[in-house]
């Protein structure tokens, strides 16, 4: 048992010893210190507001001109809400569909996600409509890759024209 | 800004002039705004109901230019500093100073407040990355920004200078206290420079960007190592700290954290969990029995691996929250006009809102050395 390694009595504390240094140099060094704050310091002030419930003095009621999907988790919608971007199209139906679902659910977060997916995609169809072809690179912001990581962005570059060279080939070759 | 899908972001001019839509609106004529590491997980494609569409940013300072019947403080002209969360000022949440944690600003969600340019799971607010904005409820959080404060150091106290001190404040930290924290982008930076206002002894700051790592050194005085040259960052934080763990322990880093295998394919590439959260893992592990471990890097829902029986057996106090930014800015504001706090001592680009694209790609494939990017809307960089 001669190897076996105990630990020393008292280990030399590089940590103590480098919390012990000299904070003349820092500003504003423990001028918040509160030995009160301890885990359960009132970031919360307490109050008692939360048992009040839903009695509280509401502000004014932002008037309804869009559709606002809401959680199933609260009886209706807020006093005021965003109107950017109402449920539309096929991601919208899915959209719609994941809000019976309380947000403790997956169906919920995944329904949203997927229907994030779709409206990329109907992002696209609907620039086309109206004439405008999505500019990816400008988008993508690849000038500044350009800029900044100029190699990166060669062998990127080149490595996406090898596979898909290599793909069409392969695909092509297989049809003879 | 027009967001398109993930990655993909248009500077679009023919985007509508908001309107008043409640009688406790403002308008606010954009003069400064800036990407947070949060618009990244938007920008990702990590946050659910992200609308093809959506204007984002929630940093931002403005001129009013036009208020609703129903607002008495603000005035045509102010100046002011917009934090990012939207709060109505009277709910039982609010009045309890959780300002993050308002009841009557998102309709779509209980789990999160409403905030700016945050996707529907924050309310479907069109945000700041933009010349004109709706803020609701003008009275509440918009603040006038004093004389003598600079337009840059105030759009950074609507999010990362009170985020940073409340990480700090949320760790509890005693004098003398070991704080570690993992992250070292603008948030993870300014939790360090602020674990020192409540007296830290030793701050350790945990990433593997180079470059961050020598800035935070320098800005926020403290000790910094790249977890890729340290193989078990665990294992190196538990001899740093004579083998008993921090004291202390902050996530500054959220839901898309490099560094596992394991989490990375489960978290980001099958979305089988909300993102990774190898960052939390380690500061669960890295702390003392009996420590507390703050947590302001943002997850997604709806779960993620965590482990528990750390927590638990190691009596760990776990805190976290979305910043309440009304609540910490008096604060705050004394702490910056004192010189205590530099914050725009942070930003490492200046870009015209125009040329967003390119700024979401430098902030979010760190080129360039890009630690905060600030965006400039045309008519302010000409005043
Ligand atoms: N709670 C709030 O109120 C609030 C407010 C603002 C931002 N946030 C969140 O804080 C987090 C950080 O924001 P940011 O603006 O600094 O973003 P950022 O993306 O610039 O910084 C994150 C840093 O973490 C580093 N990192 C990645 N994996 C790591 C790991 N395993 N260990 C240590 N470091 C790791 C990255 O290299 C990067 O430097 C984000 O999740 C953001 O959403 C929360
Ligand atoms: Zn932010
Ligand atoms: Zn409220």
């Amino acid at each position: 048992m001669e190897n076996v390694k105990t630990e020393p009595e008292k280990i030399a504390g590089i940590d103590r010893e480098i919390a012990d240094t000299s904070k003349d140099h820092i500003p504003g060094w423990g001028i918040d210190a509160d030995p009160e704050n301890d885990p359960t310091y009132p970031m919360k002030h307490r109050t008692g507001a939360d048992y009040e419930r839903l009695n509280y003095e509401k502000p004014p009621q932002q008037p309804v001109k869009i559709e606002i999907l809401h959680s199933v988790e609260r009886p209706g919608i807020t006093r005021v809400f965003g109107t950017s971007t109402p449920p539309s199209g096929v991601s919208g139906m899915i959209r719609r569909w994941a809000y019976k679902y309380s947000e403790a659910t997956t169906a919920h977060w995944m329904g949203l996600i997927f229907a994030d997916r779709v409206n990329a995609v109907e992002g696209i169809v609907d620039d086309f409509k109206k004439g405008t072809i999505p500019n990816l690179f400008k988008e993508r912001g690849w000038s500044a890759e350009w800029k900044y990581n100029r190699q990166g962005f060669i062998r990127s570059a080149v490595t996406g024209l090898l596979v898909t060279t290599a793909v069409i080939a392969f695909c092509t070759s297989k049809r003879k | 800004m027009n967001y398109r899908g993930p990655f993909r972001i248009r500077a679009d001019r023919n985007r509508p002039v908001p309107q008043i839509e409640h009688p406790y609106d403002a308008i606010v004529r954009v003069t400064r705004s800036l990407i947070c590491g949060s618009d990244l997980h938007l920008y990702h494609g990590m946050v659910p109901d992200t609308r093809v569409g959506m204007t984002f940013g929630h940093e931002f300072t403005g001129i009013v230019e036009e208020i609703g019947s129903g607002v008495q403080k603000l005035k045509v002209g102010d100046h002011v500093l917009v934090p990012f969360n939207i709060a109505c000022g009277t709910c039982p949440f609010c009045k309890q100073e959780l300002y993050g944690n308002c009841h009557e600003s998102n309709p779509e969600a209980t789990a999160v407040g409403g905030f700016f340019g945050y996707a529907h799971i924050s309310g479907g607010y069109d945000g700041g990355q933009a010349e004109y904005v709706r803020v609701p409820f003008a009275d509440v959080s918009p603040t006038v920004i004093p004389a003598g404060l600079d337009i840059e150091d105030a759009v950074l106290l609507t999010d990362v200078v009170p985020t940073g001190y409340q990480a700090a404040e949320m760790g509890g930290i005693q004098k003398g206290d070991t704080v570690v924290v993992f992250g070292a982008g603008p948030v993870g930076i300014m939790a360090a420079r602020c674990a020192w206002l409540f007296g830290a002894g030793r701050v350790i700051v945990i990433d593997h960007i180079d470059y961050r790592l020598e800035f935070v050194k320098k800005y926020a005085f403290c000790e910094a190592y790249n977890f890729r040259e340290i193989d078990d960052p665990v294992l190196f934080l538990k001899k740093q700290t004579d083998w008993l763990g921090a004291d202390v322990c902050i996530d500054a880093v959220g839901c898309e954290a490099a560094g596992s295998a394991m989490q990375t394919i489960t978290g980001k590439k099958m979305l089988l969990q909300a993102g990774t959260t190898t960052a939390l893992h380690w500061a669960i592990n890295s702390v003392k029995k009996g420590g507390i471990v703050s947590v302001v890097g943002v997850y997604g829902p709806p779960f993620n691996l965590v482990p528990m029986g750390s927590i638990m057996n190691k009596g760990i106090t776990l805190r976290a929250n979305q910043a309440s930014v009304k609540r910490l800015l008096p604060k705050l504001i004394d702490h910056v006009m004192a010189g205590r706090l530099n914050p725009k001592g942070i930003i490492s680009h200046r870009i015209p809102l125009e040329e967003i694209s390119e700024a979401y790609h430098i902030f979010s494939a760190k080129r360039d050395n890009c630690i905060k990017p600030l965006l400039i809307p045309p008519r302010a960089a000409m005043a």
